[in-house]
């Protein structure tokens, strides 16, 4: 028998469950511990502030929202290990990343809350990333061509995009990671595979082993990492990172989490999942095995836990005072954005409905 | 000056404008070494590399949804769909993306991206490689849908295309791609977009139409003038946003309007000029608005096309039906 070409898939895990450290080659990274406090305090940020998010839904002062419950570690460890100048194209859920990056909740919040001011991110780097994108992974192709126009300027700067384990069954992840490896271009695909699209689980996305084999058919790196381990997150994106930015190509990580909480605030996930399996998945998620590793390094306890959750809770609280104090634009808005400059046609509309507002409709 | 082709004028274009500014790049499939299947692209690759006339690969989505990005980046990307028949899987990422990215995020984020596409029939080419489709785009806001009807402004609105801040669809007429000649010069000046182009005076009956069709209806415009019937031809050049105020004025003159188009008649484009007419106009109406399309039906392959696309002949009977009723 004669052996076309051999692939494997490697399984990459620092922490597990418990927070017991299940190799002793930490990166460099992770031996900061003040450095895995500050990670450790975004990610507990960002659990308050999607609680936060979803009681201001359930109180009616937010629109449908999508939680991030148990991607936590996952985010933020996309998020750390960008540096500024990358880019980033998220889809709509993941907060750790861009709180890292410069969004602010407020934002999160006026998006969801139905104004597209949201999406005006007015902190570097976060301004200059891509908004959130509902069309399910069609985010990946601008990634892919925003590496692309890295290439042609010859920027060292690489191109992040994030989907679910749902979005790699479309073909926007598949032909951005295609072109990514016939162009050899700075992208780092990272499928955040929490189990669950909406209410189809993740056995009917693909019959593949891993879905982050799915790179390998596109020539590109390509690892599967426990997306509940923040240092694991972190040390397969800084690699995939270097990789691009030295020209060596991009990566897929397929970052295997769980969702904790239902789709978005529209969702009953009681509806197709039962409680053993959350159950699991709560016995897994990522909060809990960091806190434990970094009370047995001696650098957490609880009063810092409850002194930080403070903060978080003044923080969040501050943005949603300045999110509910936020009037809305004015009806000519809709008009402002649709071209650079509001077309003569398009002005005869916006001074009709400007019409109606002056007599009081 | 060299005499050019309507084809020769998209390269003349092209070549001018990524000459004198880095940012402007070529994507598609074949518009590389082989100049594209028209040759819309022919020896641009040879004189600015393979980095910014780009092969891709065979995936309409990924040249479009690439697209976006170098746009977002900074770049001015022109993609090229091969025929509008495949322009389908495109859509998404135009409707969900180019065109609302600057309304998405107030701003901050925008594309001026061109899609270039070979469009409608009468060139017996296979299945899926007659449509008309413009229809579909001019509904979609914060999307520019251009089309040329001669060398000339083929060169200044492809310029002003790729020039705009924001996405254009750029359809050509392949049925007229070589089919005469004209003095283009390069000298990198664009035409206006959003403005028609009135390129007959007349005062009997005003004759609306755009791309390939313009032929018909100039022709159509000299059999009226022999049988002593005055007809004004206005080449729409722009559909979205539309410059209505040329074609009130004429109406409003003529008092009779022809509206001609290749795509389907039910919500064609033409639909959408008649209401306007009707809305703005109907007062200077002397006869009921004609509209002279392709049916609703699939263009046929092509031994029938012909059958199918706007003749000289339905053009000047729909104008004399407008005569004949007042």
């Amino acid at each position: 028998m004669t052996i076309a070409a051999k692939f494997e898939i490697e399984y990459l895990q620092y922490l597990d469950a418990e927070g017991k450290q299940v190799r002793d080659d930490l990166p460099e990274f992770a031996k900061d511990l003040g450095h895995m406090v500050e990670l450790y305090k975004l990610m507990l940020s960002t659990r308050v502030f999607d609680a936060k998010s979803i009681a201001l839904q359930r109180t009616g002062k937010l629109g449908t929202y999508a939680s991030c419950l148990g991607h936590e570690a996952a985010h933020v460890g996309i998020g750390s290990a960008m540096r500024p100048e990358d880019v980033y194209a998220p889809s709509y859920r993941e907060y750790g990343a861009q709180l890292y990056r410069g969004v602010q909740p407020r934002e999160v919040y006026m998006y969801w809350g139905g104004d597209e001011r949201g999406n005006d991110y007015q902190k570097e780097p976060a301004r200059h990333d891509f908004a959130w994108s509902v069309p399910i992974a069609t985010q990946c192709l601008h990634a892919a061509g925003s590496a692309l126009a890295f290439k042609i300027r010859g920027e060292k700067r690489v191109a992040v995009c994030t989907i679910g384990d749902g979005g790699s069954s479309k073909g926007d992840f598949y032909g951005a990671i295609n072109i990514a490896g016939a162009q050899n271009l700075p992208l780092v695909a990272v499928i955040v595979n929490n189990q669950w699209a909406i209410s189809v689980p993740r056995k009917i996305q693909s019959g593949a082993p891993t879905l982050a084999q799915k790179g390998i058919a596109a020539g590109l790196f390509s690892i599967q990492v426990d997306g509940n381990d923040i240092i694991a997150v972190r040390k397969a994106m800084e690699d995939a990172l270097e990789r691009a930015r030295s020209g060596q190509g991009g990566s897929v990580l397929e970052l295997v989490t769980y969702r904790l909480g239902d789709h978005t605030t529209a969702d009953d996930a009681r509806r197709y999942r039962g409680e053993q399996e959350v159950k699991d998945g709560w016995a897994k998620e990522p909060m809990v095995r960091l806190r434990n590793w970094l009370v047995a390094k001696g650098v957490w306890d609880d009063a810092k836990e409850e002194a930080w959750k403070a903060e978080c809770d003044e923080w969040m609280d501050n943005e949603v005072n300045a999110y509910l104090e936020t009037k809305t634009q004015p009806v000519s808005a809709m008009f402002d954005y649709t071209f650079a400059e509001v077309p003569a046609d398009l002005a005869k509309q916006r001074d009709y409905v400007l019409s109606l507002e002056t007599k009081g409709h | 000056m060299a005499q050019i082709t309507l084809i020769e004028a998209v390269t003349q274009a092209l070549a001018y404008e990524m000459a004198h500014d880095d940012s402007v790049v070529v994507l598609g499939e074949d518009v590389g070494l082989n100049g594209g299947v028209f040759r819309a692209t022919q020896g641009l690759q040879e004189k600015f590399g393979e980095l910014r006339v780009l092969d891709t690969p065979l995936d309409e989505t990924t040249i479009a949804g690439v697209t976006v990005g170098l746009a977002v980046q900074g770049m001015k990307p022109v993609a090229e769909a091969q025929f509008e028949g495949f322009i389908y899987p495109m859509m998404e990422q135009i409707a969900c993306h180019a065109a609302r990215m600057r309304n998405r995020t107030r701003g901050r984020l925008t594309v001026p991206a061109v899609w270039r596409a070979p469009w409608g029939g009468g060139i017996r080419a296979p299945e899926h490689h007659s449509e008309a489709n413009e229809h579909l785009f001019t509904n979609i806001p914060g999307l520019r849908v251009v089309m040329p009807s001669s060398p000339a402004r083929a060169y200044g609105l492809l310029l002003a295309a790729i020039r705009d801040p924001d996405p254009v669809m750029f359809f050509e007429p392949k049925r007229i791609y070589r089919q005469y000649k004209e003095e283009v010069p390069d000298d990198g000046e664009a035409l206006p977009l959003d403005v028609c182009f009135v390129l007959r005076d007349g005062t009997d009956v005003t004759i609306v139409t755009w791309g390939a069709q313009v032929k018909e209806a100039l022709e159509a415009a000299d059999e009226l003038a022999a049988q002593g019937i005055s007809a004004e031809v206005i080449d729409v050049a722009t559909l979205t946003p539309l410059d209505f105020d040329t074609i009130a004025e004429s109406v409003q003159k003529t008092g009779r309007c022809v509206i001609v188009h290749e795509a389907p008649k039910t919500a064609g484009f033409g639909a959408e000029i008649a209401a306007r007419v009707a809305e703005e106009c109907l007062y200077d109406l002397l006869a009921p608005v004609e509209r002279v399309t392709g049916f609703d039906t699939h263009i046929p392959l092509f031994r029938l096309e012909m059958k199918y696309l706007p003749s000289v002949e339905r053009v000047v009977d729909a104008a004399k039906r407008t005569l004949a009723a007042s």
